[in-house]
C-alpha cells in the first residue's frame, strides 16, 4: 500500500458564511509526510482558515482536504475532532496553555482527549509523566522548579517550548505551528527552531510551520507562499 | 471523567469567586434544609405529645385554643369547666377513663398542672406510650408533686425536696404558695413533650393552695395554714380541661356531639388529630411563606453560580480554543462548563450540610431549653434528600446555560483564538 501524502488539498473551496464571499480558493497544495514546510503568509491572507480547514474544525464549501489519506471534510464533526486529537499537534503564537493546569498537565493535556497519543505517548513503557518529563528535558525544560511553577509565570520562549512538548506528545503525524516564533526574539527564534526540528525528525512528524518572518524561511526545505496559491488572495492583490 | 478533573482545577484556579458562591449556595442549603427540618420536627413534637386520647374537653371556645392549653401548656383557658359537669361525663357509660387537668400556677416558669392519679396511668404520648417514673412514684398526698424530667433536671431537684409554687403562670411571679410547700415524691423519665416542662401535683392541692384565694387574690386578714386546709373539702369547685378515653373509638363522634351539646354548661370536645390538624392548616401558610423564602434563597445563591460561570465566559474563549486544538469537542466544553457548575453545587450543598449539622449541634440544646423542641441530629431524611437532589437538578439545568454559551463559542470560534 504506497504511502499516502501527509495533506492533500483540491480545489478547496472556503467563505465564512453562505452570503458572505469566498476567502480562500486552494487548487491544489500537497505535503509529502516527514516533510518540514513554511507557508509563508501576511496577516490576512487565509492562514488561519487553512489551519482550520485542515485540522477540520472549519468545514470548505468545496473541494476536498486529505490529511493521512482520510478525508476529513468527510467526517463526521465528532470523528473530526477525534482525528484531529489523534492525528496533530498545534502550536499557536501565544498564550498557548490552559491557564489552570499544571505545566505537566498542560504537556499532557492532548492525551486526555486522544487514546492513541495516549498509548503511543507509553508505548515505551514510560509512564505519560516520564513521557512529558523526557520532552520537557529534551527542550530544556526539565528543571524542577520550572515545572512546578504556574503556567502564567513562565516566560513567553518557556511558554512556547511546553506548548511544542504538548503538540509532541503521542507522536502525532502532523504538526502545525502557527507563528510560534513571533513573541520571541531573533537569538531564541532560531533556537526554538533548532529544538522543533530536532523533535520533528525524531518523531517522524510533518512540520507546516506557517509564518510571515521571512528570516526563517531559509531554514525549511519547502516553501509555499499562500497568497501564491490562494486564488482570491492573488485577486484580491 | 477527563473533562471533569479539568472542571475542578479550573475551578481551584478562581477559588476565591469559586469559594463566595460555594458559601453563598451553602448558606442557602443550609438554611433550606434547615427550615425544613425544623417543620417536620415541630409537627413531630406535636403530633407525638398526645396518644390515645380520644377526645379534649374544655369550656367552649376554639378547637385549636383548647388544644394549645390543655395540652401544649400555650396560652391560657378562657374559661372553666365546673366539677360537677366533669364528674358527670366521666360517669358516661361510653368512657373508660378520663384525665382532669387543672392549670394556672407555675413553678418558676414551669406550669403546675393539677390532676389525679389516673394521669400516669392513662396519658399516653408518641406511639402509645405511658409517662415511666425515672425515680419515686405518683403523689398520693396533697402536698406531693411530681416533677417532668426537664424540670428536675434543670433546677437540680431530686425526691424529698420542697418546692414552692407561685401563682400565675408567667415565669416572675410576686404572689407565692409559700405557705404550703409540695413534696417531690416522683420524677417521670423524659418523653420529649410538654410535660417534660411541667409539675404535676394532686388537683386537691391545687385547691389547698387557693384556700384562702377568693376570685383571684389572696383574701386579706385570711390566713389558712397547710394543715388546716386539710381539714376542709378539697373537691375542686372547677378544673380547666380533661382528656378522654372511650371505651371504644367508634363511639368518639356520638360523646363529642353529647359533650358538645351538653345543656348545663358551654363545653366544646375536640379530636386532638383533627385539632391539631386545624393547627398545621393555620400555621401552614406562614410554613409556605417561609418555605418560599428560603427556596427564594436557594435560586439567588444558583443565581450567582450562573453570574460567575457567565462572566468568566468571554475571557475563557482563549482556553476554549485551546482545548479545541488538542482534540476537545464541542460537547466536551458544555461538559467542561456545566460540570463547573455542578461541581460548585455539589461542594455547595456538601458545605450546606455540614452547616447545618454543625448549626443543629450548637442550637439544639439551646432550642430545647427555650422551645422544647428537641432536633435530632440525625441522618437526612429522604425528603431532605430529596431536597438536595432538587438543588443539584437546578444546578445542571442553570448551568447548562453557560455550558450552552460556550459551546456556541466554541463552534463560532473553532480554534482560532480571539483576545
Amino acid at each position: 500500500m504506497p504511502q499516502t501524502a501527509a495533506i492533500e488539498v483540491r480545489n478547496l473551496r472556503f467563505r465564512w458564511r453562505r452570503e458572505l464571499p469566498e476567502v480562500l480558493h486552494i487548487k491544489a497544495l500537497e505535503v509529502a509526510r516527514g516533510e518540514r514546510i513554511f507557508i509563508r503568509g501576511a496577516s490576512g491572507s487565509g492562514k488561519s482558515t487553512l489551519l482550520a480547514l485542515l485540522a477540520g474544525v472549519n468545514l470548505p464549501s468545496g473541494g476536498d482536504v486529505e490529511v493521512l489519506g482520510e478525508t476529513v471534510n468527510r467526517l463526521s464533526s465528532a470523528r473530526r475532532d477525534h482525528f484531529r486529537s489523534d492525528h496533530i499537534g498545534f502550536i499557536f503564537q501565544l498564550f498557548n496553555l490552559i491557564p489552570y493546569l499544571s505545566v505537566l498537565d498542560n504537556v499532557t493535556l492532548p492525551c486526555r482527549f486522544s487514546r492513541r497519543r495516549k498509548e503511543k505517548a507509553t508505548l515505551s513503557g514510560n509512564t505519560l509523566h516520564d513521557e512529558a518529563m523526557r520532552l520537557l528535558a529534551h527542550l530544556d525544560l526539565a528543571d524542577d522548579d520550572l515545572i512546578h511553577r504556574p503556567v502564567t509565570e513562565l516566560s513567553v520562549g518557556q511558554q512556547q517550548r511546553v506548548a511544542t512538548a504538548r503538540a509532541l506528545i503521542g507522536a502525532p503525524e502532523i504538526l502545525i505551528a502557527d507563528e510560534p516564533t513571533s513573541a520571541l526574539d531573533s537569538d531564541m527564534r532560531q533556537a526554538f527552531l533548532r529544538l522543533l526540528f530536532q523533535e520533528c525528525e525524531e518523531t517522524g512528524s510533518t512540520l507546516l510551520f506557517v509564518s510571515h518572518d521571512r528570516q526563517l524561511e531559509v531554514l525549511f526545505e519547502q516553501h509555499i507562499a499562500l497568497d501564491e496559491i490562494n486564488e482570491l488572495a492573488q485577486e484580491g492583490v | 471523567m477527563a473533562i471533569f478533573s479539568l472542571a475542578f482545577k479550573s475551578l481551584l484556579n478562581r477559588r476565591f469567586t469559586a469559594s463566595l458562591v460555594l458559601l453563598s449556595i451553602a448558606l442557602s442549603v443550609s438554611l433550606l434544609l434547615g427550615v425544613e427540618r425544623l417543620r417536620v420536627e415541630s409537627r413531630n413534637s406535636f403530633a407525638n405529645t398526645i396518644s390515645a386520647t380520644d377526645l379534649v374537653v374544655g369550656a367552649r371556645s376554639g378547637a385549636i385554643n383548647l388544644l394549645l392549653y390543655s395540652v401544649f401548656r400555650i396560652g391560657d383557658a378562657t374559661n372553666n369547666i365546673s366539677w360537677k359537669s366533669y364528674e358527670e361525663l366521666s360517669r358516661h357509660p361510653l368512657v373508660d377513663w378520663t384525665i382532669p387537668i387543672s392549670l394556672g400556677d407555675s413553678h418558676r416558669g414551669y406550669r403546675v398542672m393539677g390532676t389525679d392519679q389516673g394521669y400516669f396511668q392513662h396519658y399516653k404520648y408518641a406511639q402509645k406510650r405511658s409517662l415511666t417514673f425515672h425515680q419515686g412514684q405518683p403523689f398520693e398526698k396533697v402536698y406531693q408533686a411530681v416533677l417532668g424530667h426537664e424540670v428536675a433536671r434543670k433546677l437540680g431537684y431530686r425526691l424529698g425536696q420542697d418546692i414552692i409554687i407561685a401563682h400565675g403562670a408567667g415565669k416572675t411571679s410576686f404572689t407565692l404558695h409559700d405557705d404550703k410547700p409540695f413534696r417531690v415524691v416522683g420524677i417521670l423519665n423524659a418523653t420529649g413533650t410538654p410535660v417534660d416542662r411541667t409539675v404535676h401535683v394532686p388537683l386537691q392541692g391545687i385547691e389547698a393552695i387557693h384556700a384562702d384565694w377568693f376570685a383571684g387574690r389572696q383574701v386579706r386578714g385570711l390566713t389558712i395554714s397547710a394543715d388546716e386546709a386539710l381539714e376542709r373539702d378539697l373537691t375542686p369547685k372547677a378544673i380547666t380541661a380533661f382528656l378522654v378515653g372511650l371505651k371504644s373509638r367508634i363511639a368518639t363522634f356520638q360523646v363529642q356531639r353529647e359533650i358538645n351539646d351538653y345543656r348545663k354548661e358551654p363545653l366544646l370536645a375536640v379530636l386532638p388529630g383533627v385539632a391539631l390538624q386545624q393547627l398545621w392548616d393555620l400555621i401552614a401558610v406562614a410554613e409556605n411563606a417561609l418555605l418560599i423564602i428560603t427556596v427564594l434563597v436557594v435560586a439567588v445563591g444558583l443565581i450567582g453560580i450562573l453570574t460567575v460561570m457567565l462572566a468568566s465566559l468571554n475571557e475563557r474563549r482563549r482556553e476554549m480554543a485551546i482545548l479545541r486544538s488538542v482534540g476537545a469537542r464541542p460537547g466536551h466544553i458544555l461538559l467542561l462548563v456545566t460540570g463547573e457548575s455542578l461541581l460548585l453545587s455539589l461542594i455547595g450543598i456538601a458545605l450546606g450540610l455540614l452547616l447545618l449539622y454543625a448549626g443543629l449541634m450548637l442550637a439544639q440544646s439551646y432550642i430545647e431549653a427555650h422551645y422544647g423542641l428537641h432536633l435530632p441530629i440525625g441522618l437526612p431524611s429522604f425528603r431532605e434528600w430529596q431536597i438536595l437532589g432538587l438543588v443539584g437538578t437546578s444546578a445542571v439545568v442553570i448551568g447548562l446555560i453557560p455550558g450552552y454559551r460556550a459551546y456556541r463559542y466554541s463552534l463560532a470560534d473553532g480554534m482560532s483564538i480571539r483576545i
